[in-house]
């Protein structure tokens, strides 16, 4: 009971109070191009979470049973986005044969997962943390899962600002980001909520 | 084309015509990140700066090698080797940084700076105007976080490279050193220098007006 009580504050945790995007900064870059319209940014979401945590898996495995035994852990950035991309490269390979619709939604994020810090990140902050397996895999999955909630929460904001009235110079970006400080005040009142 | 622009317009074009950070808005994660304080953003900077300039010298070195098809992967192996060089180095030198800075030190190889330079500028430009473009790059990505890191700095610590300049009756603004004060600076600081690009446009417009009338 006592454990199963852990591991659920652990996945609140990591959706609410250490947010990707709002508490960890990770992943702003899809976050801010991709929020356009409410459906892209959730194929963009549920895409990220895939690969997070396939990848949380995959690089806890690598990290555990190949680098630490050759003693070359300072080699865990270069393995570890290598395995991200040849990751990203067979989801994609692997939807496109297995589901065609599916790869008709999310087809055009999946190489864009590559470049997003957020899944480098968590592999990374995996590690840092100490996690085991079973942990690393929650905290892949959820932090992914509350990459999803942020960049929708925003598209859903950002949908209803198309039609408003904008000065010129809060158009795009510097808007965008002065909605995302808003919600980060929002998102703090989680805090000391699972820790 | 590249052989009239000279070494000068190259360095100046990244700090000021595509400024990374503000004109371009690459690599906000670093620029949120690590601007809680004026001495992480210079540090974040200088070891973007030494990646960025590393990275172009030896992918315009090797532009003509590197089969087309695979020049992604090449050049983020490039990266990576400098990155983890500067994580080495940090932690050697500048270890409080170095954990201060945290997780964001390797996640300079996903800083789409970086490899945005190499595919634009690296990969069809000669060695000089490739290092050139790296430090004008580099200048301007450095200049924009530590400008955003001091106003952050400021209010939310009363402190500028950790000297107090409001003395001990200044009640320091929290909120701007914590996650939302990182998106609200940063959106501001892009507005005003989004107003002044469209004021900058309209006055050479106006002037160009005046010339053909």
């Amino acid at each position: 009971m006592n454990e199963i009580g852990k591991i659920l504050l652990f996945m609140v945790s990591c959706v609410l109070t250490n947010n990707y995007i709002f508490s960890r900064f990770l992943g702003c870059c899809p976050f801010l191009g991709v929020s356009n319209k409410v459906e892209t940014a959730a194929g963009m979401g549920i895409a990220v979470t895939f690969v997070m945590a396939i990848a949380s898996l995959f690089t806890k495995l690598l990290y555990d049973l190949v680098l630490v035994p050759l003693q070359l852990e300072y080699l865990n950035t270069i393995s570890f986005i290598i395995v991200i991309a040849s990751l990203v490269q067979l989801v994609e390979m692997f939807i496109k044969k297995t589901s065609p619709s599916l790869y008709r939604a999310l087809g055009i994020y999946l190489p864009l997962i590559t470049t997003n810090c957020a899944v480098l990140g968590v592999t990374i902050l995996n590690i840092n943390s100490g996690y085991n397996l079973f942990y690393s895999i929650l905290n892949g999955t959820f932090g992914a899962l509350g990459f999803l909630l942020a960049i929708v929460l925003m598209a859903g904001v950002r949908e209803r600002l198309e039609t408003s009235k904008v000065p010129q110079c809060l158009k795009g970006f510097s808007g965008s980001l002065i909605i995302a400080g808003l919600m980060a005040v929002a998102f703090m009142g989680f805090s000391g909520l699972g820790n | 084309m590249p052989k009239n622009k000279s070494l000068s317009s190259v360095f100046m074009n990244g700090i000021i015509t595509e400024n990374p950070t503000l004109r371009l808005v690459l690599g906000t994660c670093p620029t949120i990140a690590s601007t809680t304080s004026a001495v992480n953003a210079v540090g974040m900077g200088a070891a973007a700066t030494f990646v960025l300039v590393g990275s172009n010298v030896v992918i315009s070195l090797l532009r003509n090698i590197i089969p087309d098809k695979v020049r992604i992967p090449a050049f983020i192996a490039v990266i990576c080797t400098f990155v983890t060089i500067v994580q080495m180095l940090m932690q050697a030198f500048f270890d409080e940084l170095y954990q201060s800075l945290g997780v964001f030190i390797p996640l300079i190889v996903v800083n789409c700076i970086i490899l945005a330079r190499a595919e634009a500028f690296a990969s069809k430009n000669g060695v000089l105007a490739s290092a050139v473009d790296g430090i004008g790059m580099g200048c301007g990505f450095t200049l924009a976080i530590t400008v955003i890191a001091i106003i952050r700095e400021i209010i939310g610590n009363g402190t500028v490279f950790g000297i107090n300049i409001f003395g001990a009756g200044y009640e320091p603004m929290l909120l701007m050193i914590l996650a939302p004060g990182g998106f609200l600076v940063f959106g501001g600081v892009l507005a005003i220098s989004n107003l002044i690009t469209e004021r900058v446009k309209a006055k050479k417009k106006d002037e160009k007006g005046v010339i053909h009338a």
